[in-house]
């Protein structure tokens, strides 16, 4: 139990939590740990959670991990300790999708060279033959995947020539284009400095080398398709909800709403407004039952609402606890009824107020009102409401029903039925 | 005079209880968010804050965690568990909803203003509820599980009785009750009891 025991801990920030992504500068370090990212995840969402976190492009993030781990393994230890360092991902937040800037995409460039050139002084190093053929690799696909800042781009195609610039704007595939230069000539390095894999005399590896090239340059096309395409799911979804919304409001409220300026007795408007705020209430707090449709919350439910269009009056249940209907609760229910329809006919006050608690071998409830009240002995004996509809009711079900009431003091019926064992 | 503030977003039921408040209080201020709340309730010095629990800018606890030496009533149009909870857990001293009459509100008011603490028939019913499953042990009795007598106060709360009825029914002093009441709040907001919480998320997600 995480929570300290001052009662107050309820929205105290965490320890570690930090501010959002959003609201941070470009710059900010990573203070203690960073969210993983749960929109943006390829593997576990580490690049994409720190590319949030550092406001870099996500790719470029995974390149470079890439990149370290052909350096000795490095990239996937910093990676591995990443994750351990990185907290869950928080579903509520979906920080904006960071882009790169030149600048920042060029002083990545150089601090990666700098690392690997360190690496390869201390000896972390598979060879020149394969570090600086897979760095080229890393680079064309960075150049292809990530994603554009389109004031840098707009800025770089100011200061080009106008030829160049109309080249450059009626052929967007030239980013691709060029990415896919590099790459090729990371392979062909790879390949030439590499004699024993002589991939113009092996066509498996030639077919693998195309395959994995094609994927390479590809890939990025894909995958975005893949994105746009669950976003736009997420979209319909959110507008099918609207709309479902908007009409429930339409049918329910605005009906209601309508009702009430056209009536001119206060008494019908309060039990419009009342019986609408009870329907409303059920379909946002979507108070399903746990017992469902059959349970005894369910019952008391529906008669209160009968009972409050029936008589005006305002029926106020507090439950505690719920069971299923059995021939016993079934009875306790019913004279429930007679307890709100007694209350709500004879005793003038405004409002019903009903308690009923569910225990594991009985079910207790309690009917009041603050009205007038009534002497037992006043009541004659032709008025079967009491007598037979709760007493003689509840006695018949092994259950018990005590009137009390006096004029003025208002009135209280109490019911207890044994819950049946059986079921 | 008691010194209301008035914590409210929605302008019309604000004016209501300008209205209702009557000679007996006197209204020292009224914010509409959370960041206004925050900022002049200290300097507004009130007794007692009334808070709606929904607010444009956030949620009513934020306001009492924000303010710890206030005493707070909530005041709410809901009556979801994970509301009326939360807004407790918090430290309010009590929660009524809008539908309050006006002599009850000025009665929950005079109480909290009293240091005493307001449980409306709902909130009982929630916490017997919530305080109900005894099948796994309380990991600290003292503040985990509610006495013999605090659930028979409650039960009596949330059969709609006052303090004053109950104190007759039960052949003890009003002051009895309300320590009763006192007690269950204190335990209440002091429990970390996981039942409590694995039951308002319960509610929440039936």
């Amino acid at each position: 139990m995480e929570e300290p025991r001052d009662g107050r801990s309820l929205s105290r920030p965490q320890l570690g939590d930090v501010p959002d992504a959003a609201s941070g500068s470009p710059c900010a370090s990573i203070e203690g740990v960073f969210r993983r990212s749960s929109t943006d995840r390829v593997l576990t969402g580490v690049a994409g959670g720190l590319g949030e976190r550092l406001q870099i492009d996500p790719v470029v993030v995974r390149l470079a991990f890439v990149v370290l781990t052909f350096a000795g393994g490095v990239g996937l230890l910093l990676y591995i300790a990443a994750a351990l360092v990185s907290r869950k991902p928080d579903p509520d937040t979906q920080p904006p999708q960071p882009t790169t800037s030149t600048r920042q995409a060029i002083a990545i460039a150089l601090v990666l060279t700098g690392v690997l050139l360190a690496l390869r002084g201390i000896g972390l190093w598979l060879g020149d033959g394969i570090v600086w053929p897979a760095a080229l690799v890393v680079l064309g696909s960075a150049v292809i995947w990530t994603r554009g800042d389109e004031a840098t781009r707009a800025r770089w195609l100011a200061r080009m020539p106008r030829g160049i610039r109309d080249e450059a704007e009626s052929r967007p595939g030239l980013r691709t284009l060029v990415g896919a230069l590099v790459i090729a000539l990371g392979a062909w390095a790879f390949f030439s400095s590499n004699p024993p894999l002589d991939v113009f005399g092996n066509a498996p590896l030639a077919v693998a080398t195309v395959l994995i090239g094609i994927a390479v340059i590809a890939g990025p096309g894909i995958w975005r398709l893949v994105r746009q395409a669950s976003d736009e799911r997420r979209e319909r979804i959110r507008q099918e909800e609207r709309a479902e919304m908007a009409a429930h409001l339409h049918d329910s409220v605005l009906q209601t709403l309508a009702l009430i300026q056209r009536t001119e007795d206060p008494n019908e408007m309060v039990a419009l407004a009342r019986g609408q705020e009870r329907e409303l209430r059920t379909w946002l707090y979507g108070r399903t039952k746990p017992g469902g449709d059959g349970s005894l919350s369910a019952a008391l439910d529906a008669v209160a609402v009968e009972i409050e269009q029936a008589h005006r009056t305002r029926i106020e249940i507090v439950m505690v606890g719920d069971c299923p209907l059995d021939d016993g609760v079934r009875a306790l229910v019913h004279a429930c009824r007679e307890a709100f329809v007694n209350a709500a006919r004879h005793s003038g006050a405004r409002g019903v107020s009903a308690y009923v608690e569910v225990e594991d071998d009985q079910v207790t409830a309690y009917v009041r009102d603050q009205g007038v009240g009534f002497l037992r002995a006043a009541v004659s004996n032709d008025r079967r409401g009491i007598a037979e509809s709760i007493e003689g009711r509840m006695e018949r079900n092994g259950g018990v029903a005590v009137i009390e009431s006096s004029p003025g003091q208002g009135t209280e019926v109490r019911l207890r039925i044994p819950r049946s064992r059986a079921t | 005079m008691i010194r209301v503030f008035l914590v409210e977003d929605h302008e019309l039921f604000a004016s209501g209880v300008r209205n209702e408040l009557g000679e007996e209080f006197e209204l020292v201020g009224q914010a509409s968010s959370v960041a206004q709340a925050v900022i002049e309730i200290p300097g507004a010095e009130p007794d007692v804050v009334l808070l709606d629990v929904h607010l444009p800018d956030g949620n009513g606890p934020e306001i009492v965690d924000a303010l710890p030496d206030v005493r707070f009533l909530a005041l709410s149009v809901s009556d979801a568990a994970e509301d009326v909870i939360a807004v407790i857990r918090a430290g309010a001293r009590g929660y009524v909803t809008k539908s309050i009459s006006p002599p009850e509100l000025a009665d929950a008011i005079r109480r909290v203003h009293e240091g005493d603490a307001v449980f409306s028939p709902r909130l009982a019913g929630f916490v017997l509820d919530a305080f109900a499953g005894q099948t796994v042990p309380a990991i600290d009795p003292e503040l985990d599980q509610l006495t013999p007598r605090e659930k028979e106060v409650l039960r009596y709360i949330a059969r709609g009785y006052a303090y004053k009825e109950i104190a007759r029914e039960l052949h003890i002093s009003v002051k009895t009750v309300e320590s009763h009441v006192g007690g269950v709040l204190r335990k209440l907001q002091l429990t970390n009891r996981y039942e409590l919480s694995r039951w308002a998320s319960e509610r929440k997600l039936a």
